[in-house]
Parts: C-alpha cells; sequence; structure tokens
C-alpha cells in the first residue's frame, strides 16, 4: 500500500475498504476522562452552560454557540473537572471541557432531539454535533440556499475508511437519513458520491449516486466541485456559495439513527494507523484521549515519534497523547521517528515539481518565493494563494522539502488578518 | 522538567515522495557516466585527473563562499559537485589547471553563490563560467590545438571548427554513426552521443529533468537547421550533423534543463526550449562562433523570468462571486 504516481501528475491513490475480507470495527471502552473541544463558535459571545464541579449527564447542553439556537453537548455521563481554553489550528482558541467520566450512561432527556421532527431548527438545535460534524448551520440557513447536498461516501484524506465503511456497513441507515435530508433540507438534488466499487451498493439509497475512482487529491470540496459537478469555485468563496453543501456519510448516518432508532450517536469512528501503516478501524466516544485509544490497541509510541490526528497530507500532528479525538478526527496516524521527512529551509530551485502537482494551477514556485518574504497580499493578488484548496501536494513533492503547505496557510491566515484589520479602520 | 513523552509536530503534509535535491545531483552524476567513461577511454588519465580537480575544486569554492558569507554549508547537496562536472565534461582533456580554478571559481562564486545560492541563480553556473573562458582565452576552447597531441582511431579535426572554416565539404569525413559513438574530437564530456542520450533518457524517465526543454531544444535545433540545409546544402551542414556535433546533446540533456534557470510551465518550457535550439543553429551558421549551445542557452536563461509569465490560470482565478 504504498503511494506511487501515474505518469505526468501527482496522484495517490486511496486505501479501499473492500481488499480486506471482513470489517472489523474495534471497541474502545469508556475512558475515565474525556476531553471536549467545544470548536465551533457563533456570532456574539459563547455561554458556558456549567461550571467545574457540575454533574452533566450524557447529551447534556454544555454551551451555546453564539446568539442562535444550537450547543455543544457532553459525550459521557460525569463531572466537569476542568474547563481550560485551547489554541487549535489557525491560531483559534476554544474551551475545552473535562470531565471524568460514570461507567454508566444517563441520558438527558433532551439528549440529541431524539424522535423529533426532522426540520431545520430541530437539526441546528439538536444535531450540530454528530460524528461527522456536520455543519448545518450553512447547510440550512445558506444565502442563497443550497440547491444540492453532496454525500460524501468518499474518505477526504489518504487512508482514512471511515466513509467508505459507512456506505458499506450502514447501508440502510444511510438509505433512512437521506430520506430524512430530503424533509430537512429544500435541496433539490442529493447526490450520494462514493467510490467506484461501491457504486453497485449505493445505488439501493435512492439518492443520485455518483462514482469516482478515489485518487488524491480530487476527493477534496472544491475539485469534487470541478470533477463531479462540474463547477468551478472561484477563488477564496466557499462551495456553499455556489448552493453546494458537503455532508459525510457518517454524519448521515448518525442523524438517522438518532431520528428513528432514538441513539444519539456520541462516538467516532476512525481508522487508527498503525506505524507500520497497517489500519484499524476503531469507534471511540468523542473526547477519549488518543492514550486511551493506542494503549487499548497496544500501540506503543516513543518520545520523537510523529502522531498525527487525521490524515497524511492534511491531518495536524499533535505534541501530546493527551489530546482528545473530536467529531471530526478522521483518523490517528502513528509514525515511527524513523521515517519523518524533516523540512528544510533552503531556497526554492525552481525544479517546477509542485506547479505540475499543483492541481488548482497555481504557480507555487513563485507563490513560495513571496510568502518566504512575507508578501501575503501580493501572494494573494498575484500568484493565486487563495486558489488555493489545501491538498498539499506541493509540500509533498518539494525535492528542497519546504513546507510549502505550510507557508500558504499561514499566509491566508495572515492575509485574513491584514484584510480585517483593513475593514475595521474604514 | 517535565518527562512527558513528546512527539514531533509539524504542518501536513507527513508524506513526503523522499526525493531530494542531493538525490537529484547525484542521479544527474550517475546519468553523466556513460558519456564521461567515453571521454575517459578516449584521453585517458589527464581527463579524469581534470574532472577530479572540477568537480574537487567547485565544491571547495563553494565551501569557502559557504564559511564566508556565514551561510549554512551546502556542499552536501552535491550541486557544487555537478556544476564542477558539467563545466570539465564541456572542456578539452589538455585544459591547464590554472583554467580549471578560474572556471570553477566563475561557475561557483560568480554563476552561483553570489546571487544567494542553489536556486537564486539567473543563468547555468558551468555555462557562464564557460562562456568567460571562452571569451577570456579564446585558445583554451580551440580544440584542434588542444588536442593535438591526442591520436585516436578517427577523424581527430573537431567538426565544427571544420565546418565553419571549410564549409560543408567536410561532412564526408565523417560517419554520422561515428559521430553517434563518440568518434570525433571534444570536450571530454561531450562527443559520445549515444551515452548523452542514454543519460538523458534516464533522467527524464526518473524525473529529473522536464522533456519538454530537452525536446523541444532537439526539435528546434533540428528543424532550424534542416530549413538552412534545404534552402542552401551547398553552404549549411545537414540537421543531423548539427545534432550530433559540438554541445548539442549535452545541452538538450544536461545544460538546459539546469533548474533554476529554465521555465517550469509547459508552454514556456517548449518556448524556452525550442529558441535556444534555432538560436544555436543561428550561431553556427550566421554567426562569429562554431557551437552557439553556450551562448544561446545563456541568452534564454535571461530570458526565462519573463517567459514563465506565460502560465495556466489558476483554478477560480478572476472569477465573479457567485
Amino acid at each position: 500500500m504504498k503511494p506511487f504516481f501515474k505518469v505526468g501528475k501527482a496522484k495517490l491513490k486511496f486505501h479501499m475498504v473492500e481488499r480486506r475480507e471482513k470489517e472489523v470495527v474495534e471497541e474502545i471502552p469508556l475512558p475515565a476522562n474525556v476531553t471536549l473541544f467545544l470548536k465551533k463558535t457563533g456570532s456574539g459571545s459563547d455561554n458556558l452552560l456549567i461550571r467545574v464541579g457540575d454533574r452533566v449527564k450524557t447529551g447534556q447542553r454544555l454551551l451555546r454557540i453564539g446568539e442562535g439556537d444550537s450547543y455543544h453537548i457532553s459525550t459521557v455521563t460525569g463531572t466537569v473537572s476542568a474547563i481550560t481554553e485551547h489554541t487549535g489550528y489557525f491560531g483559534h482558541t476554544y474551551p475545552a471541557v473535562s470531565i471524568e467520566s460514570e461507567e454508566k450512561d444517563q441520558w438527558d432527556d433532551e439528549a440529541g432531539g431524539v424522535g423529533k421532527e426532522p426540520t431545520a431548527e430541530n437539526a441546528l438545535q439538536y444535531w450540530g454535533s454528530l460524528p461527522g460534524e456536520p455543519d448545518f448551520a450553512s447547510l440550512l440557513n445558506n444565502t442563497p440556499p443550497l440547491d444540492t447536498v453532496v454525500i460524501n461516501g468518499v474518505d477526504k484524506d489518504l487512508l482514512m475508511t471511515t466513509n467508505q465503511l459507512m456506505v458499506k456497513t450502514e447501508i440502510k441507515a444511510l438509505t433512512e437519513g437521506i430520506e430524512y435530508l430530503n424533509k430537512l433540507t429544500k435541496a433539490e438534488r442529493i447526490i450520494l458520491l462514493v467510490p467506484t466499487t461501491l457504486g453497485p451498493l449505493a445505488e439501493q439509497a435512492g439518492a443520485e449516486v455518483r462514482v469516482m475512482e478515489p485518487v488524491y487529491p480530487d476527493t477534496l470540496p472544491k475539485l469534487l466541485m470541478k470533477k463531479v459537478l462540474g463547477k468551478i469555485v472561484p477563488a477564496g468563496v466557499r462551495c456553499e456559495n455556489l448552493g453546494v453543501g458537503f455532508l459525510d456519510a457518517e454524519a448521515v448516518v448518525a442523524l438517522s439513527k438518532a431520528l428513528s432508532k432514538g441513539e444519539m450517536c456520541v462516538s467516532k469512528t476512525l481508522t487508527v494507523i498503525k506505524k507500520d501503516n497497517t489500519l484499524v478501524n476503531v469507534k471511540a466516544r468523542v473526547g477519549t484521549s488518543v492514550k486511551d485509544i493506542l494503549e487499548h490497541l497496544h500501540i506503543e509510541t516513543d518520545q520523537g515519534d510523529r502522531v498525527i490526528l487525521g490524515g497524511p497530507m492534511f491531518g495536524h500532528a499533535i505534541h501530546t497523547e493527551d489530546l482528545p479525538i473530536s467529531y471530526d478526527t478522521d483518523g490517528i496516524m502513528i509514525q515511527d521517528k524513523g521515517r519523518i521527512v524533516w523540512n528544510s529551509d533552503t531556497h526554492c530551485v525552481n525544479c517546477g515539481e509542485c506547479v505540475r502537482a499543483c492541481p488548482a494551477q497555481i504557480p507555487v514556485n513563485m507563490l513560495v518565493r513571496l510568502l518566504e518574504n512575507s508578501l501575503y497580499e501580493e501572494a494573494a493578488r498575484e500568484y493565486d494563494m487563495l486558489s488555493c484548496i489545501e491538498c498539499g501536494l506541493c509540500s509533498y513533492v518539494c525535492i528542497g522539502r519546504i513546507p510549502v503547505f505550510h507557508h500558504i496557510m499561514l499566509g491566508k491566515q495572515e492575509y485574513d488578518r491584514i484584510r480585517s484589520a483593513e475593514e475595521s479602520n474604514e | 522538567m517535565s518527562n512527558r513523552k513528546l512527539f514531533v509536530s509539524s504542518h501536513a503534509p507527513y508524506w513526503h515522495s523522499r526525493r531530494s535535491i542531493s538525490g537529484r545531483s547525484y542521479h544527474i552524476m550517475l546519468a553523466a557516466l556513460p558519456a564521461l567513461v567515453m571521454g575517459f577511454y578516449h584521453y585517458g588519465a589527464q581527463a579524469i585527473g581534470l574532472v577530479a580537480l572540477s568537480m574537487s575544486s567547485a565544491i571547495i569554492w563553494e565551501f569557502l563562499m559557504n564559511v564566508l558569507m556565514k551561510r549554512p554549508t551546502t556542499i552536501g547537496d552535491g550541486n557544487a559537485a555537478v556544476i564542477g562536472l558539467l563545466l570539465a565534461m564541456l572542456l578539452p582533456a589538455t585544459t591547464p589547471w590554472w583554467a580549471i580554478l578560474v572556471g570553477t571559481f566563475m561557475a561557483v562564486v560568480v554563476g552561483k553563490q553570489i546571487f544567494g545560492g542553489l536556486g537564486c541563480n539567473p543563468l547555468n553556473p558551468s555555462l557562464v563560467a564557460l562562456a568567460i573562458l571562452l571569451l577570456s582565452w579564446e585558445s583554451l576552447l580551440d580544440f584542434d590545438t588542444r588536442l593535438v597531441n591526442y591520436d585516436l582511431p578517427f577523424h581527430m579535426a573537431y567538426p565544427l571548427t571544420a565546418l565553419k572554416n571549410f564549409g560543408v565539404s567536410v561532412i564526408p569525413n565523417y560517419s554520422l554513426f561515428g559521430l553517434f559513438m563518440g568518434q570525433q574530437s571534444g570536450g571530454i564530456g561531450t562527443a559520445f552521443g549515444l551515452g548523452l542520450i542514454i543519460g538523458g533518457l534516464y533522467l527524464i524517465w526518473r524525473g529529473h529533468i522536464r522533456w519538454e526543454i530537452s525536446l523541444s531544444f532537439l526539435a528546434g535545433l533540428f528543424l532550424t537547421a534542416l530549413l538552412f540545409n534545404v534552402s542552401d546544402p551547398g553552404s549549411y551542414a545537414n540537421p543531423v550533423f548539427h545534432l550530433l556535433t559540438g554541445y548539442t546533446l549535452i545541452g538538450a540533456f544536461f545544460l538546459a534543463t539546469e533548474d533554476s534557470s529554465s521555465p517550469v510551465n509547459f508552454i514556456p518550457m517548449i518556448i524556452y526550449g525550442a529558441s535556444a535550439g534555432i538560436l544555436t543553429v543561428l550561431i553556427r551558421n550566421i554567426g562569429a562562433f562554431e557551437d552557439g549551445v553556450v551562448l544561446a542557452i545563456l541568452m534564454l536563461n535571461v530570458a526565462n523570468p519573463i517567459l514563465d509569465k506565460i502560465r495556466p490560470k489558476a483554478m477560480g482565478r478572476g472569477m465573479e462571486h457567485a
């Protein structure tokens, strides 16, 4: 299962779930302590509904997001032991709530709006915290209203298998979920996107089925827009602005279970990639620390290894295994310290590998020169920084081992900062 | 101090193609070997000594510049060795030691380091050095006088000099197959056409050079030479002769393809290669110099930044917000 190149363009093949005989999903036992990252923020200030020392039930609301009517919920029953602030990717800060969990779940009466009608209000109020992290706010309240919802049965990053697994093992729930979605949204088209091999199976689901070769980076939203829907997303614009929303198959399955069976899904299915690149599918309570998962699987890590939340192309490396998994953690990847390729600070040698690898035709060789010199506005204006779809192939192919992707993300962050500073000056 | 286990953190991606600049340099040196070995076979130990001196002095110049400029030591990336190697391949086997030292100084220091090192050089360093040697000491690159003491089992007159001085009447002295198999005088590593092509194809196959540049260079040169030849066969050599003599093949596969000084987009690469090929024949056929490869590639190196402005539209660029 080595990544390989097709002649001409950089394309990385996906790991396919079918190659394996049987799908085993290992359940991780409920840990003694969970930490919940309350990542989503709204407009206005968020309201914490609990304090340290409070006892919370599973499904109980922890935080009201902004002024709206959506909430973060607890995934366990237990006592709140700490509330701290965590700084995540892109410098976003959000509350981290630690809860000492009790063995037996006590469900909150309101938990997950089980049995509620599939309406937009209920979706926002109850089902914002589902595995796969559905963004109902942009899915339902978008202007213009979405005309197409794409249910992603393909996994975005390499080696990830969650969504494929959902299509393969939960096709009934998926079918029901699609019915609910039909009632929920005003979208005219609901498209179920699956890898070629799952095509026949997906036909049962009652949605418009599209199949694709799961080749990286075609699985990223903006390339899906181009290749599956034939729409080019303008630079710096979200897919939702063109009336297309994306939902993970996992989220649809979870939604369907909440509505039909009254089971609120507080666990995340994810792929653990061991040092030897073998995969294990696990299901763990959201908030479980990476350490608990690895210990259960008897995976040992050493100082200096790399542990990644997510996949190899755009996951996030973490510095300690005490950090928890979230609703959007599709995988945990362990890399042996001997396998780490270190970045360097050499100049760009202008070999052009990145230019040929870039799926968005960005002149990366020029862009990186500007970004190295902090010319962020010029980078956006002249060298198409905002066209970047964040696939990471430029860094992957760079023979100078320049952290190109890192440069671009920093550039985007700084560019946003400059822009918002300018706007507030006006 | 906490004894907590810490992991290595960095930004995505966490996989890498595992290719490197040093790897590329070593592959280029490897690819140069077939042509080089033929040079060693023809010119013996003197050629080996010259190549060794050239490579080592290039590395030393680079190291000295690293120290002087208080920059990280970069000799490990192998680029200095490649520069020294390519320069030596272009020179006749009897080049005096001081000319090698001057040449590698010009290549590494003037051609590369003063611009900021690898990746910042606007021109091909080896060619900068060769052009300076050519213009300063013309006799250094007069292959007929420099190689007068060698009596190899083929026609020893340097083909392009003979062509310049005596016209197309000299062409029957050479068999095209012989030229292809290295039976001509010239630089240490420039004569063996087959070896250069094998090396070039290897580099293309491994993706270390861009085929667009090599192919368009050869096509530009061939077509221009063909036009000249068709218009007046009595004055201008046939295109195959141009392909197999002088620096044509080493230029196509090893010189024009230098990363920093050549374009990366498709159309610019084609324009760059083809223009260099056309210019080469123009210099050879109607210019003052015997061989035009060096100056033609240098000219196009200069044009490279402008050429590379011709590029495909980035995805979603300049579109109205929906």
